[in-house]
């Protein structure tokens, strides 16, 4: 692609790999161009982080004492414990909960299916304040489903159903559910439905058609859609902090809580730990599917 | 399923219009008195205020610096572009507790805590990836021929920039700017340290609402919140429409 014919005249253009970048970046120096970007976020992003996690090892001098203080007490080690637990259950329940529906999403018509991935969309968008909100309304002890439970006789007495590990996990995996439906459902829409008509064909019974055609073609979305949920789960803060219960106590609140009793280099190493998990999941997300990809939101 | 997504919003709409004073439900008549509250109350009109032009500020500022990051990144060819990449979008995957407490204990040195501009600093910084991701998205389905052509009739780069490259791009940093706004508009972990009791923005403000009691005011509040949202989304979503009809042409 060095010419083009424009009225029947041979015109050279300018893409000769010397000038590209004087027509793709309109003559200025691509470093340049994300440089003002590169300085901000190195000033109010990536510094303020860095010298908060160096607390943590720098506070008053050069210390491993409050890592020594994290590893060696079973109560912080049991909330890493009960975070990962969390994690992990509300990522498998979302993946099992929202498989179906990216399946039934993409096997809809567009236009259906758009409408119906509105409502995927729409919480997805929302906030988690509002969303977590909405389940202490319906989970309270004067919610919705106590009320609905009361009137029609099935309980005397309310049940108690906020701050409990169960509000946990159904609130988030409320809040959760659309980074897992989206994944899925990119991935499914572009399996070819003839393959599973195939299998049916062929004598495949509907369960093995799904384990031997349908599941190994959509991998990467239950890769991406799985670890992308458990990444969020562990840094959660919001959901645990207002529907869990003491024995619901997660990372994030801790080290909020934490810094709220001045522990700042305490703070610093259970931030560090937790960034250090969040990463290695992510790296392995990456690892699994290109970067770029992970990002597209609709 | 989907009723199990829809089902709290559908909750939290109706009663926020209940005319009783407790959250009852279903609510026993119809009633503005929530809606009423809020807009009477100069704390929370003040917090909804403060998210909005923090918001918008926010909006402003990542699109001027991701935008012309996003051409860099995709068009670009030098080294440790992939590397700069990865670290742009850093932001989203990071758990926002430790933003929040690294830029808290900044702001505690540098006096920036309950100042609105540590707010507008800290959101652009989560904002931005939005506007680099979505301008990106659009730049990867450009036809840059369709610039070299202009070029080659004698358009400067500015003008070429100006009337064949903005107007393609143009929906990409639009839904870029949109979600730009939200992250801010929604954001709670930075405003919980770095608010102060001076700048308390809408989220900060329901927060320490929602602790003491779940009155229904909040109820009024999220369902503003979640028509603002969808049409928001909406809006995107006939941006996303336009965009592919003038790829099309």
């Amino acid at each position: 692609m060095g010419e083009a014919a424009i009225g029947g005249l041979q015109v050279p253009l300018r893409t000769a790999a010397p000038a590209r970048w004087r027509t793709a970046t309109f003559g200025l120096p691509a470093p340049l161009l994300v440089t003002p970007l590169l300085l901000f976020l190195g000033v109010f992003y990536a510094y303020p982080v860095a010298a908060m996690l160096w607390r943590s090892i720098a506070t008053p001098h050069f210390t491993t004492a409050h890592y020594a203080e994290l590893f060696s007490s079973d109560i912080y080690l049991l909330v890493f414990w009960i975070t990962l637990r969390i994690s992990l259950v509300t990522t498998i329940v979302a993946l099992m909960l929202g498989y179906p529906v990216a399946y039934l999403l993409a096997r809809l018509p567009p236009a259906r299916a758009n409408l119906l991935l509105i409502l995927v969309l729409v919480p997805f968008w929302s906030s988690i304040l509002v969303r977590t909100y909405a389940w202490m309304v319906l989970l309270g002890r004067n919610g919705v489903i106590n009320q609905f439970l009361l009137a029609i006789g099935v309980i005397q007495t309310p049940l108690r159903l906020l701050n409990t590990t169960f509000a946990v996990y159904v609130a988030m995996v409320h809040v959760l559910l659309p980074f897992m439906i989206l994944p899925l459902f990119a991935t499914l829409r572009g399996i070819d439905p003839a393959l599973l008509r195939a299998a049916a064909s062929l004598g495949a019974r509907p369960l093995a058609a799904f384990r031997q055609v349908l599941l190994p073609l959509s991998l990467p979305g239950v890769f991406a859609g799985s670890l992308l949920v458990f990444i969020l789960a562990l840094g959660f803060f919001i959901t645990p902090a207002l529907v869990g219960g003491p024995r619901d106590l997660m990372v994030a609140v801790l080290i909020q809580q934490q810094v709220e009793i001045l522990h700042w280099p305490f703070a610093s190493a259970l931030a560090m730990v937790l960034l250090i998990a969040a990463m290695a999941s992510f790296a392995l997300l990456s690892k699994a599917l290109g970067v770029e990809r992970l990002f597209g939101r609709t | 399923m989907l009723f199990y997504l829809a089902a709290p919003v559908l909750i939290v709409i109706p009663l926020s219009f209940s005319s009783g004073l407790y959250l009852s439900f279903p609510p026993p008549g119809f009633s503005l008195q929530w809606y009423g509250r809020f807009f009477a109350d100069p704390a929370w009109t003040g917090a909804a205020w403060l998210s909005i032009w923090v918001g918008l500020t926010v909006t402003v500022l990542a699109v001027l610096l991701g935008t012309p990051a996003a051409f860099a990144l995709v068009r670009g060819r030098f080294r440790g572009a992939r590397l700069i990449n990865g670290f742009v979008l850093t932001p989203v995957i990071v758990p926002g507790i430790i933003v929040a407490i690294g830029v808290y204990f900044f702001y505690a040195r540098i006096g920036l805590v309950g100042s609105p501009l540590g707010l507008i600093l800290a959101h652009t910084c989560l904002a931005v990836p939005f506007v680099v991701i979505n301008v990106s998205a659009t730049l990867y389905g450009f036809d840059e021929r369709l610039e070299h052509a202009a070029m080659s009739l004698g358009a400067t780069p500015a003008a070429t920039f100006r009337e064949i490259t903005l107007p393609l791009i143009r929906p990409g940093i639009l839904a870029g700017a949109v979600f730009a706004f939200i992250t801010s508009f929604d954001e709670l972990l930075v405003a919980l340290f770095v608010s102060g009791s001076s700048a308390v923005t809408l989220p900060r403000r329901m927060w320490d609402q929602i602790r003491f009691n779940i009155e229904p005011t909040i109820a009024a509040v999220s369902t503003l919140l979640i028509a603002l949202t969808t049409l928001l989304l909406l809006s995107t979503e006939m941006l996303r429409r336009r965009s592919v009809r003038l790829r099309e042409g």
